[in-house]
């Protein structure tokens, strides 16, 4: 993985310190070219990962990235599934099973009915789960995603009802159908990685809040220092800044002295930030970005 | 261990399960729910037990607990049986669609001595925490009004059927979601002496309302707005907020952040300045065990939890606090039947709109 991945909070309006700036990001990201501009300069920074989730714009940024591959020869997604918005609206106004109903893919119509029914109906839901990763997938046909992740919402309900079984059934199909790597988001690191030490599943990519001042650090700070030092997992840190409570600097001096931790995603909206926040991070790990 | 059983496995019980299963202190022995298909779901892959009669779980099942989060119209039965069975209770807000009933259960719970929460979270929030303590302390001086909001985007067009649009089954802003910020209002300022000019308008539904705007009244001059509306699709998700307005300076918080600007004669707290002040979610709340949407609804179940296992005689967002809410919500309904207490000369009213039919036919 590269040492530095780009997030996309910025372009929807999420900003988990302040209601203030989250809406005056949603505003001026109104326009995919708005968001295109940015990546653009994250992108010429040598920052060639975009880390997003199954927003209906990124289909559109897809489209842009697709259209061209001389441009664009480098860059790869992450995708993150599902944006959690959309069915948490569809459960509150159709319950489990409607919302479920409303996200198959209508194309491939035979597959997904196969695949649907039978699991639908041996209670099984290997089937059902597929077919809803296939279609979150569907907009980064013929890009590189080589490592896709299940996002914390869906990750950590799963976690606390014990579904552990989901787990696996992403991550095997993944790797079959999309010859990418599982990578879980979590905001419960050290119950996540016993979890998935329980299913066999071997030095996964996880990627959880990890800053100097604990912020939604859940499970407590020793542990997650622990879990870096002792366990075998492939570390991305999120929420590196808290948000922005952290000045720069003491934020990614602390994150790089962490052992263990492979990448950090990050996000920003200004050339100056990107490249203030790739030099920082260059000081202290020598092979970020190009 | 706290033997604890979740009734109703919706959007907000699904979460609870996960919540509560993962606390460490707890042993999640039994869920409830009216779909047989995902009772077996879960049990095929959870290994949980699974009832859809929930008379008999409570018959059959060794509980210290329960957790109700089902449709509003159900509540009042449900909490009664499992004060009955002397069961603590934790039940999703609004808490029950009678005044009556609230009175009824509060006595029943305290009479039987048994810990009664009511699901209100943002008293969990650090942001709303902080205004609390500001205003014990008198922070801002004498209150003269408050400005209590709630907007997001939940009911954007004309839909079916379910309980949430559905005043008699506690569906609509109202009850789902102006009982949010109303409840802060009874938190900092008690129960109002009245209220008026009560608007409960429809937007996009057909049986129930998409807007609340309301005046609750206080003593000594000081008032309260209630502003809330959930067909505002500007907004990405729920954002509650609260504005209030003293003598020595002004307050306003949501669910993120605490801003608070300070005049010269103003009690300066520590940490605090004269003018401007902001504190972030990132200072004010502390995490928690297992985190899931939110640090407040994890808190808000520990705190459940620990007053069980401490026996609290007293607890944050008791049925009896809940009742106070589900009271002004009552005064609420009353009074938007009245339409406007003063016509303009020669007016006349006209209550609702007429109801389009979908192409405006």
């Amino acid at each position: 993985m590269d040492r530095l991945l780009f997030g996309d909070n910025q372009f929807f309006g999420v900003n988990h310190m302040s209601e203030e700036k989250a809406r005056a990001q949603a505003m001026r990201f109104q326009d995919t070219s708005a968001i295109m501009e940015v990546l653009d300069i994250a992108y010429d920074e040598g920052i060639k990962t975009f880390m997003c989730t199954t927003h209906e714009r990124i289909a559109e940024v897809c489209d842009i990235v697709r259209e061209k591959p001389e441009r664009y020869a480098d860059f790869q997604f992450y995708p993150c599934m599902p944006y959690a918005h959309k069915y948490a609206n569809a459960m509150t106004d159709y319950g489990m099973m409607g919302a479920i109903k409303r996200f198959m893919p209508d194309e491939g119509f035979l597959d997904a009915a196969l695949r649907g029914g039978m699991s639908l109906a041996r209670k099984d839901i290997e089937g059902i789960t597929t077919l809803l990763i296939d279609a979150e997938m569907k907009m980064f046909q013929d890009l590189k995603t080589p490592v896709i992740f299940l996002q914390n919402v869906v990750v950590d309900l799963l976690l606390g009802l014990g579904f552990k079984e989901a787990f696996a059934i992403f991550a095997d199909h993944v790797k079959k159908r999309y010859n990418a790597e599982p990578g879980f988001i979590t905001m419960n690191l050290p119950k996540l990685l016993d979890v998935l030490d329980e299913l066999g599943i071997e030095n996964p990519i996880v990627c959880a809040n990890i800053n100097k001042i604990g912020f939604r650090v859940s499970g407590g700070v020793e542990a997650y220092e622990d879990a870096l030092r002792n366990r075998k997992f492939r570390a991305i840190a999120m929420s590196v800044f808290a948000s922005g409570a952290i000045p720069p600097k003491e934020a990614i001096d602390w994150v790089c002295e962490q052992p263990n931790i492979e990448s950090i995603v990050f996000g920003a909206s200004s050339r100056g930030n990107i490249r203030s926040t790739r030099q920082l991070v260059q000081e202290n790990w020598k092979d970020a970005a190009a | 261990m706290v033997r604890v059983a979740v009734v109703g496995l919706g959007k907000m019980g699904l979460s609870h399960h996960a919540m509560i299963n993962a606390h460490k202190d707890v042993q999640l022995v039994a869920v409830c729910d009216a779909t047989a298909y995902l009772l077996d779901v879960l049990n095929k892959y959870t290994g949980v037990k699974t009832y859809s009669d929930y008379a008999l779980m409570l018959k059959e099942v060794e509980l210290d607990a329960v957790l109700i989060a089902t449709p509003s119209r159900f509540h009042a039965d449900m909490v009664r049986t499992a004060l009955e069975k002397g069961v603590h209770v934790f039940c999703e807000k609004p808490f029950v669609l009678s005044v009556a009933e609230a009175e009824e259960l509060t006595a029943l719970a305290q009479q039987k001595n048994l810990v009664n929460q009511v699901g209100y979270h943002c008293r969990f929030v650090g942001a709303f925490q902080e205004v609390k303590r500001l205003l014990d302390a008198g922070v801002i001086g004498e209150v003269s009004h408050v400005l209590a909001e709630a907007y997001g985007p939940v009911v954007l067009k004309p839909k079916g059927s379910t309980w949430r649009t559905q005043r008699s089954e506690g569906g609509g802003c109202l009850y789902d979601y102006a009982a949010h910020p109303i409840n802060l209002v009874n938190w900092y300022f008690g129960a109002p002496k009245g209220v008026g000019g009560t608007v409960l308008n429809k937007i996009f539904s057909k049986d129930t309302d998409d807007e609340v705007y309301s005046t609750l009244y206080f003593d000594h001059g000081k008032s309260a707005q209630v502003s809330v509306n959930w067909s505002d699709e500007s907004f990405r998700k729920m954002s509650t907020k609260i504005t209030i307005q003293g003598s020595a300076g002004r307050i306003y918080a949501d669910r993120q952040e605490c801003q608070v600007f300070l005049r010269d004669d103003a009690v300066i707290p520590e940490g605090y300045q004269t003018g401007w002040n902001v504190r972030y979610t990132t200072e004010l709340t502390e995490p928690v065990d297992f985190y899931l949407r939110g640090e407040e609804y994890t808190a808000q179940l520990d705190y459940f939890v620990k007053s069980i296992q401490q026996s609290r005689a007293e607890n944050v967002n008791s049925f009896a606090s809940a009742a106070q809410t589900d009271k002004v919500i009552a005064l609420m309904i009353a009074d938007a039947e009245k339409g406007p207490a003063t016509l303009a000369e020669g007016a006349t009213f006209e209550p609702a709109r007429k109801k389009r039919g979908f192409f405006g036919l």
